[in-house]
């Protein structure tokens, strides 16, 4: 017989869902878990400089395990500080459980001292919510929320737990079992043939991949399809590493800053098997001129996504990994000379342009220059903007969950705490954090977290003293008025990180630049790297804003590409 | 965007093009912000809505009057992948629940 209070079940039941680190901050609504955490003694908890911060902790903890990570925030304003970092992760379909105090339940609604409507806030950017009105209740309601978070297309769920709740005791007999993730639906055996039928009468096929292949870690499967019927494989943001670049057959991103024979070669294509996408604006361009002359398979686990944006020829309710891997066999060896040859020739005349990418002090230099000094253990973490896009772009993502990167929302700030709890999440490997100077300012109080934790975070902030790609934008299609995006200020950010505690160097008065940022990239521990870039610098190729994908402007000479 | 269902003309005499989704949802208080809240944040159009607990009051019944031309597979899929909502039905927009409420909406 147990006899506990909410507090002690919720630490307890997060303990028997394997919960050994989170992230969160304490406040007057949420103490009396935290002194149910202070007990206990075996959970690991972060303490983070904003609740943001442990938002995204937590998500860079779910992205690369895969498994639900959990973050912790008060009352009112500790509740709508994380909710970005949950509206992330639902757009991102990452699974976190983020658990908030409340003011007691008799001060519901007299707008109470950091009383603000969490539940009524979180219901359209979670997965599933909970404003929980019993200890007894959260026995079944802490397994459910883990089994939601899991299950299906993953995705964020809140749970608001009043403090007189944490503190009411409740008397039972046995814990719950943990939650788990549902089985996946069974595949649809007809819907395969039919896809592997419209497959063997392809001529130009190509598959179109995205974080659903990723959050089933179907990339095996990706690549034994490409590799047995020579399907070139398109890839979403989220979706990079499904197919390791470099292969033969990855086309790397698509869409609005992919590379031109990319989007060329989609344009042509006959057949589009979708997979674990959701045709989103960035990477479709103008969602009716995508793909125009192609058949469109699509296949996702979530049910609403099949014909949302494009009424596909056939779909499939499915893992991405099951439905391929059903595929599969279905499928004869087929070399299709004529298109790969086709995709070659592409390659060969419309290739990503990557000007400067052996000087370390150009935004390609840098990335590939930090590639080559890394091998695919690493884990490269990105913020929002330019140097996002040149991530994609440049450096070779060669496995699914290596790359951490704000894509649905595209929220600035994600970068830094995200690369912590990817730290905390993999100790022994080392995180690079490439960030801009706008991002980084976004969520900066966390180098103290990363400081005090010690993690293995390298930041790279690329420096060009702007909101880059608004001053971008700005010059491309607003006649060059720029306005609000160049800041007059010039952060001193090796100044700042020394200042909380983390080394700093700047390979901008560097004497070898590339020999400084292979020193900082072996220490130990935090690093901060400061590399001044030119603020005309621009990302292309671009497809503007509500273009189609074949408009793309810039990035068009041909220059050799670097290997 | 929520409409009240009293708009010229009567009710009864708008039935074409129209759908009614009967809905079997949890019986607790956040329900009814999780479906108006779907609807407008997808820009669904809803012309009415009625929600009576059923049975021993653990499950409500919410019964939707909506646009046909609206994409109404994408309003279902969206439902059911609402925790909360356990069964969507799809009757013709002549169904007895709202026509026989229009005497309550008069002027």
């Amino acid at each position: 017989m147990f006899n506990l209070t909410g507090a002690e079940i919720i630490v307890g039941l997060l303990e028997r869902q394997g919960i050994t680190t989170l992230a969160g901050i304490p406040g007057g609504c949420n103490l009396p878990l935290y002194e149910a955490l202070a007990r206990c003694g075996r959970i690991r908890h972060i303490l983070t400089r904003h609740e943001q911060g442990a938002g995204f902790i937590a998500q860079g903890m779910a992205r690369v395990t895969g498994a639900p990570a959990v973050c912790l925030a008060t009352s009112g304003p500790g509740a709508t500080n994380v909710l970005t970092a949950i509206a992330d992760a639902k757009l991102d379909s990452v699974p976190v459980i983020c658990i908030t105090g409340q003011v007691p339940r008799a001060m519901i609604g007299t707008d109470a001292f950091q009383e603000v409507d969490t539940y009524g806030l979180s219901i359209p950017i979670t997965k599933h919510n909970y404003l929980v009105r019993s200890a007894a209740e959260l026995l079944e309601v802490i397994p459910r929320a883990f089994a939601i978070a899991a299950s299906g297309r993953p995705g964020p769920v809140l749970i608001d737990v009043p403090k007189d709740v944490q503190l009411q005791r409740f008397e039972f007999t046995e814990w719950p079992a943990p939650g788990q993730p549902a089985a996946p639906p069974a595949v649809d055996e007809a819907a395969i043939a039919a896809i592997a039928e419209r497959l063997a009468a392809a001529r130009r096929p190509v598959l179109y991949v995205g974080g659903g292949v990723v959050a089933c870690s179907a990339g095996e499967q990706v690549r034994r399809l490409a590799e047995r019927a020579s399907i070139p494989v398109a890839m979403t943001l989220l979706g990079l590493g499904a197919l390791p670049a470099g292969h033969p057959l990855a086309l790397g991103m698509l869409g609005m800053h992919g590379a031109r024979c990319t989007n060329l070669l989609l344009e042509e294509a006959d057949l589009v098997i979708a997979a674990g996408v959701r045709f989103d604006d960035r990477a479709t361009g103008k969602v009716r001129e995508f793909c125009p002359h192609a058949a469109i398979v699509h296949i996702d686990i979530d049910a609403s996504e099949l014909g949302k944006i494009k009424t596909p020829a056939t779909a499939v309710l499915a893992s991405a990994g099951d439905a391929l891997a059903a595929l599969l066999p279905h499928v004869a060896a087929d070399e299709r000379p004529a298109w790969r040859g086709r995709l070659e020739s592409l390659r060969r005349d419309h290739p990503l342009r990557m000007d400067g990418c052996d000087d370390v002090r150009t935004p390609y230099g840098l990335i590939v220059q930090t590639a080559a000094l890394l091998d695919d253990e690493a884990i490269i973490a990105t913020d929002v903007g330019q140097h996002q896009m040149w991530v994609a772009q440049a450096y070779p993502i060669r496995r699914q969950r290596q790359l951490l990167t704000s894509g649905g929302l595209g929220t600035m700030g994600f970068g830094l705490p995200a690369a912590i709890g990817a730290a905390l999440a993999a100790p022994d490997r080392t995180i690079v954090c490439f960030s801009g100077d706008g991002s980084l300012l976004m969520n900066i109080q966390e180098l103290a977290t990363a400081a005090e934790e010690n993690v293995n975070v390298k930041v790279i902030v690329m420096n060009n003293n702007s909101l880059g790609l608004v001053h971008q934008q700005q010059e491309l299609f607003y006649q060059g008025r720029l306005f609000a995006c160049d800041y007059r200020l010039k952060v001193d950010f090796c100044a700042i990180a020394e200042g909380f505690g983390v080394p700093a160097c700047d390979l901008g008065t560097a004497a070898d630049p590339r020999a400084r940022l292979a020193e900082a990239l072996a220490a130990p521990g935090p690093r901060l790297i400061h590399a001044p870039i030119d603020v005309n610098e621009m990302v292309f190729p671009m497809v503007p804003p509500g273009a189609a994908n074949r408009d793309m402007i810039g990035g068009a000479t041909h220059v050799e590409a670097c290997k | 965007m929520l409409k009240p269902a009293n708009d010229n003309p009567p009710p009864a005499a708008r039935t074409d093009g129209r759908a009614v989704l009967e809905l079997t949802v949890a019986n607790h208080p956040g329900v009814m912000s999780h479906v108006c809240g779907l609807f407008s944040r997808r820009a669904f159009n809803v012309e009415a809505i009625l929600c009576m607990p059923v049975g021993d009051g653990r499950q409500s019944h919410i019964w939707l009057l909506v646009h046909a031309d609206t994409p109404l597979e994408q309003m279902v899929a969206q439902l059911l992948k609402l925790q909360d909502v356990f069964s969507v039905r799809r009757h013709e927009a002549a169904h007895d629940v709202f026509v026989r409420l229009e005497e309550y909406f008069r002027e």
